[in-house]
């Protein structure tokens, strides 16, 4: 177990070099650059610029340069923000995006697993296909649909929530977006419940439990364990999607956070702030899964073994 | 069935449980409804998907034909201020609009053009002219234009747009689908029969890959190599082909050590052979019911690239593209949102109960 996780701490830094790499390059090779203008920039002021940013150096010594700033914990300034670098700028707008995150997720877990005990407590019956169907729904419809029609319901014809904006983190600002974040997580999480449920309702322990005469809760209870180990490997690597920012729920709700520096760095070839957000999300992912195997040790003692 | 024994094929069975499944069964119908209505729905449609009619800028959706006879009239005010005359008599029935303009100086019947320039009438002709030409009588032809869905903001039908939007969807998730499969199928197989090291580094690198922001990487070659319309599926299968890798390197793994691998092994076939020959016909089960469900996958990126402005350009439209405009004008036109919202929905619906069927009619072990 302890070699494990030595195996993957020591896999992280290659593969963080080469996602540092591949979209170095990647960014490089788009066509266009980080001043370019609709009215191009004086001959002079551009050249300064190029100087500033060492955007004349050849492509490799720019990228040792980065390499080097990042083994620092450097990952310099925004080319598009000026006088604001990119760690400035994820300090303000990561909490925001996890907070949000993290809001959703908690929803998503307490609602979810509740309405898959549920259903799976009731397997095939009524109740249990309404819950099912809705899942469905759930994992199918889009965000940027569920968004909107969040937003004409609530907002417009019930006038109960405000439309988009952020009001500095006011709660009726937050509502909207942790729905919208929440239901496909609420939906995944409900179906992974009951059908880990319903397999370990039919498993001799939890007959054994029920011939004991236990109150159903506590045979409910025991079958919740078995759901733990696809939740933890389905969540993982879902909080690393949910908290580094969502593109469209941040757009969509003018919510200043990480999701929208994506497509706005790539569009506005802003190279350090692209850069940084694509490691934000590789490194989220890297301990993300990481903190996945730990916990199945806790989790599973069978694991513990391997 | 002369003579040949009576065989249940594992494909017979598999399309038996298939038959079976209600869902299923109703999502392939649904599938079909659909497919057909978006290829022949646009040869069938009053109108075309890029026509623009400034007189029905966000027409609320409905039965009747436009123009209506409000509508009518408004257009032919327009017209006749055009012509520097005024209506003083309108008649219409039986589809056509019969007018008595009226002007302070005779009315050059050339100007009648601007008839056909308005999107409610057709050629208009005069049918009695009085006062020296300051009196004419015309008739002009409505011109029915159905807008059942109602139309966007450029006055476009949605309906007929929608029908485009679909078909583009459809087009994009299958080639997507397709791209992922040639290249996971072959990486995923080639790993698992090569075994050993080649696996160990093959998959090493799978696992490196997944640690990729991937949707970011989508929107930068979008970005970089232009919105071009191959490049979206191309781009969208380069980045989905992981999991099909993980799941034919481990069919592959099973598949290998069966009998009738090794005998065709001990037969002195090549690696190559045995892949094409032996291995690939026995994937297709897993990697149908795979592809079932990546299918709503690459049509929901497509769709969110579109949303983002990443996807199709315009004229040319998609899901993505509707539901993004519907969602900018749901305070005066909400239906912009709604119908392409729901099409989507059916869409993606469908083809998660399709390949949920088919994984349990294929793969009855899988999950």
């Amino acid at each position: 177990m302890p070699r494990m996780i030595l195996v993957r701490v020591a896999w992280a830094l290659p593969t963080l070099l080469f996602v540092v790499t591949l979209s170095f390059f990647l960014m490089r090779a788009a066509p266009g650059g980080p001043f370019d203008l609709e009215r191009p920039l004086d001959p002079a002021v551009m050249e300064n610029l190029r100087r500033i940013y060492r955007l004349d150096d050849p492509l490799w010594r720019q990228y040792l340069t980065y390499l080097t700033a990042l083994a620092h914990g450097d990952l310099g300034p925004s080319y598009y923000w000026r006088d604001f670098t990119v760690a400035e700028l994820f300090a303000k707008a990561l909490p925001i995006s996890a907070g949000l995150g993290a809001l959703a997720l908690t929803l998503a877990l307490a609602v979810g697993s509740a309405a898959g005990a549920f259903a799976a407590s009731r397997a095939n019956s009524a109740p249990d296909l309404i819950v099912t169907a809705n899942a469905s729904l759930g994992v199918t419809l889009p965000n940027f649909v569920v968004a909107p029609l969040l937003q004409l319901v609530f907002g417009l014809w019930l006038k109960m929530l405000p439309v988009g904006g952020w009001g500095d983190g006011a709660p009726s600002h937050l509502v909207l977006p942790v729905l919208v974040l929440a239901a496909p997580q609420i939906a995944a999480v409900t179906r992974l419940t009951r059908a880990a449920m319903i397999e370990a309702l039919a498993s001799p322990a939890s007959r054994t439990l029920r011939a004991y005469g236990l109150p159903r809760r506590v045979v409910l209870a025991h079958a919740f364990r078995a759901a733990l180990v696809p939740l933890v490997s389905y969540l993982g690597p879902a909080a690393a999607a949910v908290m580094t920012g969502s593109v469209v729920v941040e757009t969509i709700f003018g919510i200043p956070g990480v999701g929208r520096y994506f497509v706005e760095a790539a569009l506005n070839r802003d190279y350090t702030l692209a850069m940084g957000a694509v490691l934000l999300v590789a490194a989220a992912i890297i301990v993300v899964n990481l903190l996945v195997d730990v916990a199945y040790a806790f989790i599973d003692p069978r694991m513990r073994l391997d | 069935m002369t003579d040949a024994p009576v065989v249940t094929s594992s494909w017979r069975r598999a399309a038996t449980r298939f038959a079976r499944d209600v869902p299923a069964m109703a999502a392939a119908a649904t599938l079909i409804l659909v497919t057909l209505f978006c290829v022949l729905g646009p040869w069938l449609a009053s109108t075309d998907y890029d026509a623009v009619y400034p007189d029905y800028v966000h027409a609320r959706p409905s039965l009747v034909p436009h123009p209506s006879p409000d509508e009518a009239r408004a257009a032919l005010d327009l017209v006749a201020g055009r012509l520097r005359a005024k209506v003083a008599e309108v008649v219409i029935e039986a589809g056509e609009a019969r007018v008595t303009l009226q002007a302070a100086r005779p009315i050059d019947v050339r100007g009648l053009a601007y008839f056909e320039r308005s999107d409610a009438f057709a050629a208009a002709r005069v049918i009695e002219s009085r006062d020296d030409g300051r009196t004419l009588l015309v008739a002009a032809p409505l011109r029915p234009i159905w807008l059942p869905f109602g139309a966007d903001g450029n006055g476009r039908d949605l309906l007929t747009r929608m029908m485009i939007a679909g078909r583009i969807s459809l087009v994009v998730g299958l080639l997507g689908c397709a791209v992922a499969l040639a290249i996971g199928v072959t990486y995923g197989a080639v790993a698992g029969y090569a075994g050993g090291r080649v696996d160990m580094a093959m998959m090493r690198f799978v696992d490196v890959l997944y640690a990729l922001p991937f949707i970011f990487f989508v929107i930068l070659l979008m970005v970089f190599f232009g919105r071009h319309f191959v490049l979206i599926f191309v781009a969208i299968g380069a980045v989905e082909w992981l999991d099909m890798a993980r799941i034919v390197r481990g069919q592959t793994l099973s598949l290998k050590r069966q009998e009738f691998v090794v005998a065709a092994q001990a037969l002195g076939v090549k690696p190559g052979a045995i892949l094409v020959r032996h291995i690939a016909p026995n994937l297709i089960g897993v990697v149908a019911a795979f592809l079932a469900l990546l299918t709503p996958r690459v049509i929901l990126l497509e769709s969110f690239l579109s949303f983002l402005g990443l996807g199709v350009q315009e004229p040319l439209t998609s899901l993505g593209v509707l539901v993004s405009d519907g969602a900018r004008h749901i305070e005066d036109a909400p239906w912009l949102l709604f119908f392409p919202a729901a099409l989507l929905t059916i869409i993606l619906y469908a083809l998660n109960f399709l390949g949920d069927g088919l994984r349990d009619a294929l793969d009855p072990r899988g999950r």
